[in-house]
């Protein structure tokens, strides 16, 4: 559905991105990772027609963005960083007006103006002007406009930031809902919302793509090295070394939690320690109080592509 | 088509609700009566508007900018231009609705200004020429300067540096022919030429002259296309 070549883009002498180049399937959702400033919004807004790449090309459903920039802005709803709302309009005035704006014609504007109203629960502020909206119906609003004309592709840049805990269960809710038939593309540098919404991942940082897949094979694949958390029973000072002479461990943390001793053992590649540290704890007479295998968080993986310094 | 006229539409909706474009018209009716009362206090009074004209072109200059700033100034501030430039509207729609709109709202205030022309017509015998003529070339100078407005509102997105700017187009193009004294040769002459006086006044002296009409209709069309092209070049920015 969105297809990405090569895309470049220079802000004066500095470059916002460099060489991105990705594929999103009809009915993914796809999701852009990336600290602030790593290039994501300037991605969105290619993807969305409002500004031309330095170089490379974008086409949405076979449409290039740049030159056949009206049938691509047709077939996207777009909700971009700062929610663009006239607060002087009336939810409904605006909402008219925005799919007018998409070529919608007067008739299915209204037959489409009650679904999305319901949809992003707006029903009963239709009539209240925008502006005495609070942050969380605003973002609503944005989303209401980007849906209305039940694009092909959705480009929500940051959809949940600056609203309250309910309203962001809420929107995911929703953005999981109109993920399921039409092609999402959001940023979040939220990483758990990330892995919890979106079929994919592309972790951006210095306008660059560093990491492409699934959440979870991300979470897999880039390790490289299994992890263990095991709470045992016993003297710190004494445990330690043996669970180091583990054959296969590669190295142990200590953490002492009022008096529980926890270990986090990560091991060499993906061998399977538990058996063996099972063994070494109860022969040597200790109590083995908790062995869990864990994966390596989004968190980490995160920092760790976007950081030089290993973790 | 049809988003032009929703982006004129809605533009305006918001004139009408505005206080900026009340203030502007409270301005634009008092002053103009004042100066249309001007001429009528003299001992022998003469039944003209050229004092209304003179007066409304000069208020123009504040007037029409106070009139534009908004329109795409607002957008950018808003951020509401990204989604206007990634909906399927092409850019001449966005400026030509924007146009229209403010030329609705300033020809509202032409219209309201017939009063003063009634009471000439009601209360004493006027020459109906150069009342016409006067309209017609305030109508044009009128449209001319909310195009010079238009293109200082997509050029920023302050508000007030947007006006600054419409005002300081509108005020050289008013004094344009002082500099064909002060610049000799060719130059000089298509500096004056350039100038909105001497192309307004024959109006108000009650001849039509085509040359006239194409100036003012030749400065609409040159800062409309301006204007698109500085919408477009955000694209690039």
């Amino acid at each position: 559905m969105i297809q990405a070549e090569g895309l470049t883009h220079y802000y004066g002498p500095y470059p916002a991105i460099q060489d991105v180049s990705f594929g999103v399937r009809k009915g993914e959702i796809l999701g852009f990772l990336g600290p602030n400033g790593a290039g994501k919004t300037t991605t969105m807004r290619i993807i969305t027609g409002f500004m031309p790449p330095t170089h490379g090309t974008v086409t949405l459903d076979g449409y290039d963005v740049v030159e056949q920039s009206l049938d691509a802005r047709r077939r996207v709803g777009y909700l971009p960083e700062t929610v663009p709302l006239y607060t002087d309009m009336s939810v409904n005035g605006y909402l008219k007006y925005m799919g007018t704006l998409r070529g919608m014609a007067p008739k299915s504007i209204k037959a489409r103006l009650g679904d999305v109203v319901a949809v992003c629960r707006l029903g009963d502020y239709r009539k209240t002007q925008i502006g005495k909206l609070s942050k969380g119906f605003r973002q609503r609003v944005g989303i209401a406009q980007a849906i209305l004309h039940e694009p092909q592709v959705l480009v929500l840049d940051e959809p949940t930031i600056g609203i309250d805990p309910i309203q962001v269960v809420e929107t995911r809710r929703l953005i999981k809902e109109l993920g399921s038939d039409q092609t999402v593309v959001l940023s979040s540098h939220i990483l758990p919302e990330v892995s919890m919404l979106c079929d994919r991942v592309l972790i951006i940082n210095e306008g660059r793509i560093v990491a492409e897949d699934t959440p979870k094979n991300l979470a897999a694949g880039l390790q490289g090295v299994e992890r263990l958390e095991v709470e045992v029973g016993g003297p710190a000072a004494e445990v330690l070394p043996v669970l180091k002479g583990i054959k296969g461990v590669n190295e142990v943390a200590h953490v002492n939690n009022d008096g529980r001793h926890t270990y986090i053992i990560q091991a060499q590649s993906e061998k399977d320690l538990r058996d063996e540290i099972s063994q070494a704890v109860i022969s040597n007479g200790w109590s083995l109080r908790g062995l869990q295998m864990v994966g390596m968080s989004l968190e980490e993986i995160f920092l760790r592509l976007t950081t030089h310094e290993e973790l | 088509m049809r988003t032009a006229q929703a982006v004129a539409w809605k533009e305006i909706q918001i004139y009408f609700s505005s206080p900026t474009a009340y203030i502007v018209g409270l301005i634009f009716l008092a002053l103009t009566g004042f100066f249309f009362t001007q001429d009528l206090g003299d001992p022998f009074p003469e039944a003209t508007m050229v004092p209304f004209f003179d007066g409304a072109i000069v208020m123009f200059i504040l007037l029409a900018p106070a009139l534009t700033m908004r329109l795409l100034a607002e957008e950018s501030k808003l951020g509401t231009i990204e989604l206007l430039l990634t909906s399927p509207v092409r850019d001449w729609e966005i400026i030509v609705g924007k146009y229209v709109a403010s030329l609705t709202f300033f020809l509202v205030l032409v219209i309201l200004s017939f009063f003063y022309a009634g009471l000439l017509f009601v209360f004493a015998d006027p020459d109906p020429g150069p009342i016409y003529a006067g309209y017609l070339g305030f109508i044009l100078y009128g449209s001319a300067a909310l195009a010079v407005g238009l293109l200082s509102s997509t050029m920023s997105n302050n508000q007030i540096v947007s006006a600054v700017v419409a005002m300081g187009i509108l005020l050289a193009l008013f004094f344009a022919d002082r500099a064909f004294g002060s610049v000799s040769g060719l130059a000089g002459e298509i500096i004056g030429e350039m100038g909105v006086r001497g192309h307004f006044d024959d109006f108000s002296r009650g001849v039509i002259d085509t040359t006239n009409i194409v100036y003012f209709l030749s400065v609409v069309v040159f800062f409309l296309f301006l204007s698109m092209r500085t919408l477009e070049s955000r694209r690039w920015r």
